[in-house]
């Protein structure tokens, strides 16, 4: 079976990289839906996750929402928004967001929670007000854990959106239903293969901010457990590439 | 002066921590609350600063009522120290002592500024000034930690078992800055501890705790030696063995104390050197505290 090479014979066709249906218009789109499914419902999902984690109250009732959140057929409600609110962005676009929502609340007040209550309580003793204990500590120390919630929940987005180019919509999984209506494997298995490289581009890409975000005391922590002189030359070095 | 007047403290799910617990502590002045794990000493520090309203009962802070204070308020005023230092692993050693001054507004370069002063008070280099805690030791750690407290400059100090977790010459070190300091600032300092010794180290007046928040004894460590209150305090201070418990051996004619076990503890002398003899013993003390 050569489907293989003809898909990468058109991934490579520069036909296929210019124009409002080329490759990178196609993945501007992509990247568009994403973002903006990831930030509304960052919008949304944060302030939720980060209320449950500081308060320590509604964990049951978050847990419960993302859970049901979760078991909801994406396709179904993607299908149904559709039906009942007609096509377009908007409806399928609701249905991305409640997609990203468990996530997205889980990472926050789990990152919240898996800060060392010790510390909070210590800024609280010193006169921190509940604001300054959740800006000052809490979401500098949770943000690695945040971060994970929407790394998790921007890889859900990138695959889903490619189901929902059905409705119609723009984006990379025109492809699939293009070169499926006109039986072009090619274009089909080339248009998956760019899903498939732009969602690991972006899980990269998550990873490394993760790591960023980690605070440079508890990264030096970790690092002087094993040895201390190693850590002394990080100071000098890592300088200032990483938020304290 | 802060003053409990039959302050009772029961948690939501029922423990009584704190029982109609009435003191008076002075000003100026160094008070140690002492007692086994769980007699309640944690929760009467944290009534001082609000971290914990009583159930019933009255605190004051020269008179005014804690409870018409705004908490956020008060806890900027009152310096707090805790076993495990408490520090923002986030934050460098210098952010970490600034962290209340920069809350209240103070400029970033003052702030740096007074907190390099008070590493040199609190005998800490400065070029620690950039680590993170984590690159600390735990003797350094609750150096900032009290160097933190004493940033806003406050006429009390809370310190709960602060030197708890240190190792033994490290905590006789700390346990001298400590005095030197409050001898230096003058401040109200109360300060929690399980250690008999340390408590009798450190406090102008010490008070003695029995579970349930119950006060054993109060005094002067010289009052509680001479006239332990019952049983569980004498038991408690150790008057009846060790170091303690001295008896006079004359030995080629001078009266030698020795401690139970029958080790030379020092000598007596007489009325006129008194002053000597006082040394001498809280040198004793001092020195006894490291082998534990
Ligand atoms: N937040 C709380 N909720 C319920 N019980 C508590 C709480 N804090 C302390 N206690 C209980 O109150 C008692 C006194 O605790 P604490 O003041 O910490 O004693 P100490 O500091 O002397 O060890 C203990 O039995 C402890 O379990
Ligand atoms: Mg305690």
């Amino acid at each position: 079976m050569n489907g293989w090479s003809d898909a990468f014979n058109w991934l490579l066709d520069p036909t296929n990289w210019s124009g409002p249906g080329g490759i990178p218009a196609r993945t501007e789109e992509h990247l568009v839906y994403t973002l903006v499914t990831l930030v509304v419902a960052c919008i949304i999902a944060l302030p939720i996750g980060l209320a449950v984690g500081h308060t320590g109250k509604g964990r049951g009732v978050a847990v419960q929402f993302s859970g049901a959140l979760r078991a909801l057929p994406t396709l179904g409600v993607l299908l149904l928004l559709a039906t009942w609110l007609g096509l377009g962005f908007g409806p399928p676009l609701v249905a991305m967001v409640l997609l990203a929502l468990p996530p997205l609340i889980a990472g926050a007040y789990a990152g919240v929670e898996a800060v060392d209550r010790q510390t909070i309580d210590a800024a609280r003793s010193i006169g921190m007000t509940g604001w300054q204990v959740l800006f000052k500590v809490e979401l500098p120390l949770a943000l690695p854990i945040i971060i994970g919630g929407v790394r998790s929940a921007c890889l859900q987005v990138i695959a889903t959106w490619t189901v929902a180019a059905y409705l119609p919509l723009g984006g990379l999984g025109r492809y699939i239903y293009d070169g499926y209506a006109v039986q072009n494997y090619a274009e089909m298995l080339g248009g998956s293969i760019v899903v498939i490289i732009l969602a690991l581009v972006a899980d990269g890409v998550f990873a490394i901010v993760q790591r960023l975000v980690v605070p440079r005391g508890v990264v030096l922590g970790r690092a002087s457990d094993v040895r201390v002189r190693q850590s002394r030359s990080l100071v000098g070095t890592s300088g200032s590439t990483t938020a304290g | 002066m802060i003053e409990f007047r039959s302050v009772t403290k029961e948690f939501p799910d029922g423990t009584v921590a704190v029982r109609d617990f009435s003191l008076v502590i002075p000003s100026r002045r160094i008070t140690v609350l002492v007692g086994s794990s769980g007699s309640g000493k944690t929760t009467i520090l944290r009534m001082i600063n609000r971290m914990v309203d009583p159930t019933s009962g009255v605190i004051e802070i020269d008179g005014n009522d804690v409870s018409t204070l705004e908490p956020v308020k008060l806890r900027r005023s009152i310096g707090y120290v805790m076993q495990n230092s408490g520090l923002l692993p986030h934050r460098k050693v210098a952010d970490n002592i600034a962290t209340v001054p920069l809350l209240r507004g103070v400029k970033r370069k003052d702030a740096r500024v007074r907190a390099l002063e008070l590493m040199d008070a609190v005998g800490l280099d400065r070029s620690l000034a950039d680590r993170y805690p984590s690159q600390l030791s735990g003797g350094q750690q609750q150096r900032v930690g009290v160097a933190r407290g004493l940033a806003v400059d406050p006429n009390i100090l809370l310190l709960d078992e602060p030197f708890g977790a240190v190792d033994p010459l490290v905590r006789a070190e700390l346990q001298q800055e400590l005095l030197r300091l409050q001898h230096d600032l003058d401040k109200t300092v109360v300060f929690v501890t399980h250690d008999i010794d340390e408590a009798f180290l450190l406090g102008h007046q010490v008070v003695i705790f029995k579970k349930g928040g119950l006060v054993a004894q109060v005094g002067t460590p010289q009052e509680i030696l001479a006239d332990p209150a019952d049983e569980f305090v004498a038991k408690f201070i150790g008057a009846d063995r060790g170091k303690r418990a001295l008896r006079v051996r004359s030995e080629a004619g001078r009266d030698v104390l020795v401690d139970s076990e029958g080790r030379a503890a020092g000598v007596l002398v007489t009325d006129d050197d008194e002053a000597g003899a006082v040394a001498a013993a809280s040198g004793a003390s001092a020195q006894g505290d490291q082998p534990r």
